[in-house]
């Protein structure tokens, strides 16, 4: 932590109200009732955008674009029988990005007015011809269509917003009460709600009004066994999603087991939290006890809420364009994947492996319908029967690999930060031939079968990682046999696309969420899906990680 | 305006308290000005301004409690601030952590030179130097240059009353051969950043990155590093000291979930933890690492001791841990300093017969809690020492590690660096685990 946040920090005097994991991204704390009154109308954002943009222009810029945003937040977290807190947040105001001698300028504004906006553009432009004697690239930018006046929203059944607070509070103390009653020692629980209403005009013509929603229930329960001061954890099997509060409502349609004899859940659409703690706290008390794993080669049969993290980042990072391009490189690093590696054309995995970029599945983190530079979202193709084929990337570098149009992955975590280039949701295809996960376990000899994410790192150039997970059972000659601890794999990202060796059909596809995946300098958060089915990778490295201290 | 002097920002905390009817009511001022510059493949990428100051308000009735912010400060926003902390405390559950606010409290006055901020002309300045330094010999840079001045203003209806403002820089450069086998990285954070030289570091990043060519691979395995400060303490990231640091939370280790925690019950506070050469405390007067005054609480900092010659002498208590267990609590300290010795790194490499030498570690995340166990991959630079001199670069390697037992095996101690708003030695650590090969630069 650097001192200056440490600073920062101690602005929120109820210790309670700053809890780990919050984005309060320059926000208010608000009443929860403001969450629910309406923004400014289109026709008001209209003229507050083209005054920036009119602005913009007049300054000497050749492009420019306003993005007007409203981020609405709320979090409850509790832990065992009490609320720690509670805080919803509004933060509102507008960026002004523009190019001007080739160059790139940003400034951004809470004062939400014409003029306001108008010399936030102003600053930009000023920036803009600054930095650009110390620019040896100029910005060159994919032609882009202005779509006039649209909109796009998130297919929400309920806004989250509506449900009153007391319900969240009453649902995440039940599923503490549940976790108590079966005996684990400690229990916490947390229900985040965003909702970004975004604005975008562009000197294109596009003038673009979106309404995104995201929700992310989570818990971790632990068992302490006082004797031994042995204790261990498990995090919930939910993930964050691009829904409303339907998704706390659970349907039966939605739930996936896992292989016979492992005791795991799934879930797809929707999620139920009492059932997926009652699991937890049960498995929390046999991880205490369960064989510590002999360290070899295993084959892995990985489920979509753990192996979604191992796609995150050993596939949709280094298909990073800015990345592999070197604009990440002092912190996030580079990638394996460059063009000359791709040129190469060696396999990244093996045949089944089928990589899809998609920015239009409904529920998920990633689906809009415009990215924050304009672009109509789309799906595409980034790894082919085990062959790169695409990467990830927007519209000032499309030109740098030869292509003609963004992907539409340009994305800013606030008004008061600069879009670029994102992650979009990234998923291994299931199957084609129908095959159950019983189906796979059995024909794996001696294996382990992984379910949640647990410590994950990789390299900056996305080679090395090492994957831990939540629950980890032992597969004998077809069988599931018992829990198994300490466990983690460690591969190289080809070797281990390599040794994909099936995967199972579409009715085993889920989503697992990242619900804050940090790049760029100063550091921004974005959120972003990864679906794909249960999956057997072949002779993979494990090691145990149990070790002593005095 | 985001930097309000001390009797401006005592003059508007007074009336916001004058607003408040409820039984306890505190309010914070926070305000920061900041600017950076981003620049990577030898040109500037982006680059930004920010200036923000908000107002925080705490009322209590018996032990509910509320809290609202602001942004605008006319009378009837302050107005309104204050009577929505209030609903919000009325409606709010009793919290069974209640801690009443501190009353008076006497501050020490840590070191502040009228320290320089940088502006945008200057931090243009500092990348144009950095990447004309590397385009001149065919090197790739990219850098990010952060800094600014905030301050932070307390005050309450029990009679606390406190205000600080400091400045922070910091600067990072990662440059890398054309070819791109070989990568350096240099990084410091200053308190006056008339003392930031971007050239000497962007130099230093530059030297590593052409030493690095051509690495060797070697077996992983268990070897003697030697850890710069930088691959020991990180402001961006977790990092193997930080970890540990920021680790000897008393209320974890009591209830039975943290490496600190005693078999049976309570705490190791007392126990000999680590080789008796480990030293680590806090002291807000240092004059390289000046400190906070006070902490998020307004908790006045003083020089306290974590770890004396390896045994463990306090661990951080909050507020409510404190009361509850009828012990003192503990200010969150903003730095923490390991004493060391004399050594330079080339010092330590002149005594090491066979080693490592590494510059910077990545992605470290914990993998086990209850050892402290962590992961992560050494990057830009490292290094194999033998007879005392560095004789080839090595590929990058995965390591599995607890710095409880690093700091078990500690070998020698070199000179304290600041890093992060800390003073962080160079170590030399025997039995260090690789556990794999990266073929990442």
């Amino acid at each position: 932590m650097k001192r200056r946040d440490f600073v920062g920090l101690t602005g929120l005097a109820a210790g309670a109200l700053f809890l780990p994991s919050f984005p309060s991204l320059g926000g208010v704390l608000v009443d929860p009732a403001r969450l629910l009154e309406p923004g400014a109308d289109t026709a008001q954002k209209k003229r507050l955008a083209d005054a920036g943009l009119n602005a913009a222009k007049a300054a000497g810029a050749s492009y420019a674009d306003v993005r007007i945003g409203r981020y609405l937040n709320q979090s409850v977290f509790t832990r065992e029988k009490q609320v720690q807190g509670i805080a919803s947040t509004e933060s509102y105001g507008a960026g002004v990005r523009v190019i001007a001698n080739g160059t790139w300028g940003f400034a951004s504004t809470n004062t939400v007015t014409e003029a306001g906006i108008a010399k936030a553009a102003q600053l930009a432009v000023q920036i803009a011809k600054a930095n650009s004697k110390v620019q040896k690239e100029k910005v060159q930018l994919a032609p882009q269509a202005g779509f006039g006046e649209v909109s796009w929203k998130a297919p929400i059944q309920q806004n989250a917003f509506e449900v009153p607070i007391k319900d969240k509070v009453d649902l995440l103390l039940g599923v503490n009460a549940k976790a108590l009653d079966l005996g684990v020692s400690f229990v916490n629980s947390i229900l985040s709600q965003v909702n970004e209403q975004k604005y975008f005009a562009s000197t294109d013509g596009s003038y673009i009004d979106q309404d995104i929603h995201r929700i992310y229930p989570s818990f971790g329960v632990t068992a302490i066994d006082r004797a031994s001061g042995k204790f261990r954890s498990r995090q919930a099997l939910s993930s964050p999603v691009g829904m409303g509060y339907e998704y706390l409502t659970p349907k039966a349609a939605d739930k996936v087991a896992g292989p016979t004899g492992s005791d795991i859940v799934g879930y797809k659409y929707s999620y139920d939290m009492l059932e997926d703690v009652a699991a937890a706290a049960k498995q929390v008390k046999q991880k205490l006890t369960a064989k510590s794993v002999v360290p070899g080669k295993y084959d892995l049969v990985l489920d979509p809420h753990h192996l979604g993290l191992t796609i995150h980042e050993s596939v949709g990072h280094p298909l990073e364009l800015d990345r592999v391009l070197g604009y990440e490189a002092n912190f996030a690093g580079t990638s394996f994947a460059t063009l000359e590696w791709k040129a190469k054309g060696l396999p990244y995995g093996s045949k089944v492996v089928n990589i899809v970029a998609d920015k239009t599945q409904p529920g998920t983190l990633g689906a809009v319908g415009y990215d924050d530079e304009g672009v109509k979202t789309k799906r595409w193709d980034l790894i082919k029967e085990g062959r790169l084929v695409d990467y990830e990337k927007i519209r000032d570098q499309a030109h740098m690999v030869g292509q003609k149009e963004s992907d539409g992955c340009c994305y800013a975590q606030s008004w008061q930060d600069v879009q670029f280039q994102r992650m979009p949701n990234v998923s291994l295809q299931p199957g084609k031939a129908k095959l159950s996960v019983d189906e796979l376990v059995s024909k794996v000899d001696k294996g382990i079968y992984i379910a949640g994410n647990g410590s994950f790192s990789i390299d900056q150039q996305r080679f090395n990682f090492q994957f831990g997970g939540q629950v980890f059972y032992a597969i004998e000659k077809g069988k599931i046999t018992e829990m198994l601890e300490d466990v983690a794999y460690q591969a190289n990202t080809q070797e281990f696309w390599n040794s994909c060796a099936a995967t199972c059909d579409e009715s085993d596809f889920r989503f697992f969420g990242a619900f804050n995946d940090g790049k760029g300098q100063p550091s921004q958060s974005s959120a972003v899906s990864h679906g794909s089915a249960t999956t057997r990778f072949n002779g993979v490295n494990v090691i145990n990680t149990a070790r002593k201290i005095g | 305006m985001p930097i309000l002097s001390q009797t401006d920002a005592q003059a508007l905390l007074k009336q916001v308290l004058g607003y408040s009817t409820a039984d306890e009511c505190e309010a914070s001022l926070n305000g920061r000005t900041t600017g950076n510059i981003r620049y990577a493949r030898n040109s500037v990428s982006t680059a930004g301004a920010q200036d923000t100051i908000s107002l925080a308000v705490e009322a209590r009735f018996g032990k509910r409690s509320g809290t609202a912010t602001c942004n605008e400060f006319d009378e009837a926003t302050l107005k309104r601030c204050v009577q929505r902390a209030e609903e919000i405390a009325r409606l709010a559950p009793e919290s069974p952590e209640y801690v009443p606010l501190l009353g008076p409290q006497t501050y020490l006055k840590p070191p502040s030179a009228a320290p320089t901020v940088l502006s945008p002309t200057a931090r243009a300045q500092a990348a144009a130097d950095s990447i004309n330094l590397c385009a001149a010999k065919s090197l790739t840079a990219a850098g990010f240059l952060d800094g600014g001045t905030s301050f932070v203003a307390k005050r309450n209806n029990k009679g606390l009353d406190a205000y600080q403002q400091s400045t922070n820089t910091d600067f990072s450069v990662t440059v890398r051969t054309a070819d791109g086998r070989g990568s350096g990285y240099a990084i410091a954070d200053v308190t006056d950043a008339a003392k930031l030289n971007a050239k000497a570091l962007t130099q230093r990043a530059a030297d590593k990155a052409a030493g690095s060519l051509n690495a060797k691979a070697i077996e992983p395995g268990k070897y003697t590093v030697i850890l710069e400060p930088a691959a020991l303490m990180a402001g961006d990231d977790l990092s193997l000291l930080g970890g540990l640091f920021y680790g000897l939370d008393a209320r974890s280790a009591d209830e039975g979930r943290s490496f600190l925690a005693k078999k049976g019950g309570g705490n190791r506070k007392g126990e000999k933890l680590f080789d008796e050469k480990v030293t680590i405390y806090s002291d807000p007067m240092n004059a390289e690492v000046p400190g906070n005054a006070f902490d998020g609480d307004g908790l006045p900092t003083q020089r306290m001791s974590w770890v004396e010659k390896g045994v463990v002498k306090n661990m951080l208590y909050s507020r409510y841990w404190a009361q509850k267990n009828n012990v003192p609590a503990t200010p969150f300290p903003s730095g923490f300093v390991m004493s060391g010795g004399t050594q330079s790194t080339a010092e330590l490499i002149k005594g090491t017969a066979k080693g490592i030498l590494i510059t910077r570690l990545w992605y470290i995340r914990e993998v086990d809690p209850q050892t402290l166990l962590y992961t992560g991959l050494t990057r830009d630079g490292t290094f194999y020492i033998e007879n005392g001199a560095i004789k080839f670069p090595i590929k990058n390697m995965r390591f599995n590690e607890s710095p409880i037992i690093m700091l078990n095996n500690l070998e020698a101690i070199g000179r304290p660096q600041r890093l992060a708003g800390c003073l962080v030695p160079p170590l030399k650590i025997r039995d260090f685990t690789f556990t794999s090969l990266s073929d990442a630069v």
